[in-house]
């Protein structure tokens, strides 16, 4: 029910022992710091909220060291409340039966509360271990939880389990499931982007949270995760590029009409293409065309993505933007504006 | 005799582990930055050709800067090494604990050039510059080059501050490359022409496999030549050639089939972008270079401007004579 008419962004909120990799999470994924930049990063005991310009919002949480959440004077619900997924950092090179613990103890206590919260795993830190190492930590720590859960009671609680690292793409497949979940609308968009890509003869289609390299919705055509990769690289080229000649001019020039979303598209020497086009203020949809026939014809593709924005655009309406985005109070948010109108 | 002119020694030295061959594979062998670690130590010189612009070949001199190599270098295989050099570059390493030897062995490296090479360009490049807290790099760099221009004797020399994990690499190999291209005046000026045919902001040429500015044209600068210009990134050309670069190695790692054919297929022909405040494209222009055209926005006047640049290429030939 909350769920549903859940008004604000996405929220995701990041916790986990110190030093797992919170942080380093953070800056790759939000901040567009390189990998290996992350080995100097300071250690915070804060809680940290970014402001940033993201479809979602993202809060990091430090653990041992801060308050103990689930403390009766601590109000949980001003914490929980508006968070669609609970994100818990392993570090998988070290000793994790204390992270295991802490958060078999968190599951059973949402699961009293905020039963609709999806706690999501991350088994973190993978890139340095071998293939049977990584899946033996994995199996291994699905079965802890579990069993843990299971002898709580517990059954089919909303936890899922992912393998990440920021040294790859894992990490933003990764955040990429998380958010899906979250979009109530996913399996509208999935249709859109279907279509758009049987119509206009394309190999994938992703719509991006444009900031961050997250997919919000793909068509559901299986790929590997290289055409992922030629698609969220090419964001980062095109906002690197444009942001070397967007600075403003003195005396703005203009040769004629134009439209207002950024497009963008590369034509490679095998004839595959790549194509962008900006959607909204952090959306943006990149497809792959590798027909070569279809790479041609230019106008049915914009066509094409045309009707998909429009679709978009009403889906999101619809969803979250009609009643003016921001959650500004805390708690139950109960006193919703179409909720007052209904029972007048 | 005129291909025999046109292919340059080009000497690279500097001490072991400075950083020469790392360079060298990223500018010229398509390695990325982290991949270099896997590089051993040059033995003796290992000798490449680096055909830049059709008629311009770079004869890669990578001499191993162990002691031992630079002695024999200075002595036995002294007039070997040093005749007919037209380019020194020679690579400090900022991270080196042995500045006064390193200089005195550059000082004897200038003298054996200047005795067989008077009128050879030295270029140095302070490297490793990454390993520099940022606010402090313009000031060491300053005081290393004004330690190194000591030790020129009198030959005419050039410094840049380097790193392979940054724009800084491309931007002091284009620097060095750009002395060297024939016609440059020619070029530039058929540019500039082309430019204001088609009301373009700016014009920058890019040799293809290496990415390096070849040369650029900016009609929002004052004529003449001067520095200033209304974009305020000065460092945008070498910003370029470091993330097409980087683009074209992940398409690279993806494409499938034999090694050598997925980065000629990394390859692209055309990129576009077009913004509110400004539109762009990169394209493949003649056999070595690609051209960047920033022209005003404007849907249809882009389109033209897209056609006319290819339409634009025999003409380019034909005055500048770059591709003979
Ligand atoms: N931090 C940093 N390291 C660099 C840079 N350039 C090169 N290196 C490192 O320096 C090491 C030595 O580089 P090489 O290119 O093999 O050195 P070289 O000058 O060819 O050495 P010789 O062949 O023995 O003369 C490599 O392991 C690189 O990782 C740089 O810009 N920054
Ligand atoms: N090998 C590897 N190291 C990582 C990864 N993610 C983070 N780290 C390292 O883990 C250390 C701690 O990370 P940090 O983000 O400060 O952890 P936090 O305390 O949870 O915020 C840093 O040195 C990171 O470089 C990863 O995916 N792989
Ligand atoms: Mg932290
Ligand atoms: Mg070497």
């Amino acid at each position: 029910m909350a769920k549903n008419t859940r008004q604000a962004k996405p929220r995701l909120l990041l916790m986990g022992q110190r030093r797992s990799g919170k942080s380093s999470i953070t800056s790759v994924v939000f901040h567009k710091m390189e990998p290996q930049e992350t080995l100097f990063l300071e250690s915070t005991t804060r809680i940290q909220k970014d402001i940033m310009n993201s479809f979602m919002d993202f809060q990091v949480w430090d653990f041992p060291g801060q308050l103990d959440y689930f403390d009766s004077t601590f109000d949980t619900t001003q914490i929980f409340a508006d968070i669609g997924a609970l994100i818990w950092v392993i570090d998988a090179q070290d000793e994790y039966s204390d992270s295991l613990a802490r958060l078999t103890t968190t599951i059973i206590n949402l699961q009293n509360t905020f039963p609709h919260i999806n706690v999501e795993v991350f088994v973190h830190k993978t890139d340095s271990l071998n293939e049977d190492f990584r899946s033996d930590i994995f199996q291994d720590v699905v079965q802890r939880v579990g069993d843990d859960l299971n002898d709580a009671g517990y059954i089919n609680p909303n936890v899922s389990y992912h393998l990440t690292s920021i040294y790859d793409s894992s990490i933003f497949e990764a955040l990429s499931s998380v958010i899906q979940k979250l979009i109530p609308e996913l399996d509208v968009l999935q249709n859109l982007l279907d279509t758009l890509i049987n119509n206009s003869g394309m190999t994938k289609a992703y719509l991006f949270d444009i900031l961050s390299k997250i997919y919000v919705a793909s068509d559901t055509r299986p790929v590997d995760s290289d055409i992922y990769e030629i698609c969220a690289n090419y964001i980062d080229l095109t906002v690197d590029f444009t942001d070397l000649y967007n600075y403003p001019r003195d005396d703005p020039k203009s040769l004629g009409e134009q439209m207002e979303e950024v497009e963008s598209s590369m034509t490679f020497e095998d004839g595959k293409m790549v194509y962008l086009k900006e959607m909204n203020k952090h959306l943006c949809l990149v497809t792959v065309i590798q027909n070569k026939e279809a790479k041609d014809k230019k106008g049915l593709i914009d066509y094409n993505v045309h009707i998909f924005q429009d679709a978009l655009k009403a889906v999101f309406e619809r969803a979250w933007e009609k009643t003016g985005g921001e959650v500004t109070g805390e708690g139950q948010s109960s006193a919703r504006p179409e909720q007052n109108s209904l029972e007048t | 005799m005129d291909a025999r002119k046109r292919k340059k020694k080009v000497l690279l030295m500097g001490k072991s582990g400075s950083g020469k061959s790392s360079m060298r594979s990223i500018i010229f062998s398509n390695y990325v930055a982290k991949d270099v670690r896997r590089l051993g130590a040059t033995i003796d010189v290992e000798h490449s050709h680096a055909r830049f612009m059709g008629n311009l070949t770079l004869n890669l001199w990578d001499c191993g800067g162990q002691d031992a190599f630079m002695d024999s270098y200075l002595n036995s295989q002294r007039e070997n090494v040093f005749t007919n050099a037209q380019v020194l570059i020679y690579v400090f390493d900022i991270e080196s604990r042995e500045v006064d030897r390193d200089l005195d062995t550059y000082s004897a490296v200038i003298s054996a050039l200047k005795q067989f090479s008077p009128s050879a360009m030295v270029f140095c490049l302070v490297h490793k510059m990454d390993l520099v807290q940022a606010e402090h790099r313009e000031r060491i760099y300053e005081e290393r080059c004004r330690m190194i221009l000591t030790q020129s004797d009198s030959m005419s020399v050039e410094t840049f501050a380097s790193s392979i994990w940054d724009q800084t690499l491309y931007k002091a190999w284009a620097g060095i490359v750009h002395k060297m291209i024939p016609n440059l005046s020619i070029i530039e000026r058929f540019l500039r022409a082309f430019a204001e045919q088609i009301s373009a902001e700016e014009i920058v040429l890019f040799e293809r496999s290496t990415f390096l500015t070849v040369t650029s044209v900016d009609t929002t600068a004052p004529k003449s030549t001067s520095e200033e210009t209304a974009n305020p990134n000065p460092d945008r050309h070498e910003r370029i050639s470091n993330i097409m670069k980087s683009y074209k190695h992940t398409v690279a790692k993806s494409t499938k089939g034999p090694s050598s054919s997925s980065v000629s297929a990394a390859g692209f022909v055309l990129y576009k972008v077009q913004t509110p405040s400004f539109n762009a494209f990169l394209a493949r222009f003649t056999e070595n270079t690609y051209i960047a055209v920033v022209v005003p926005p404007g849907e249809a006047a882009f389109n033209c401007a897209v056609l006319n640049t290819m339409m634009a290429k025999g003409a380019f030939l034909k005055k500048t004579g770059v591709e003979g």
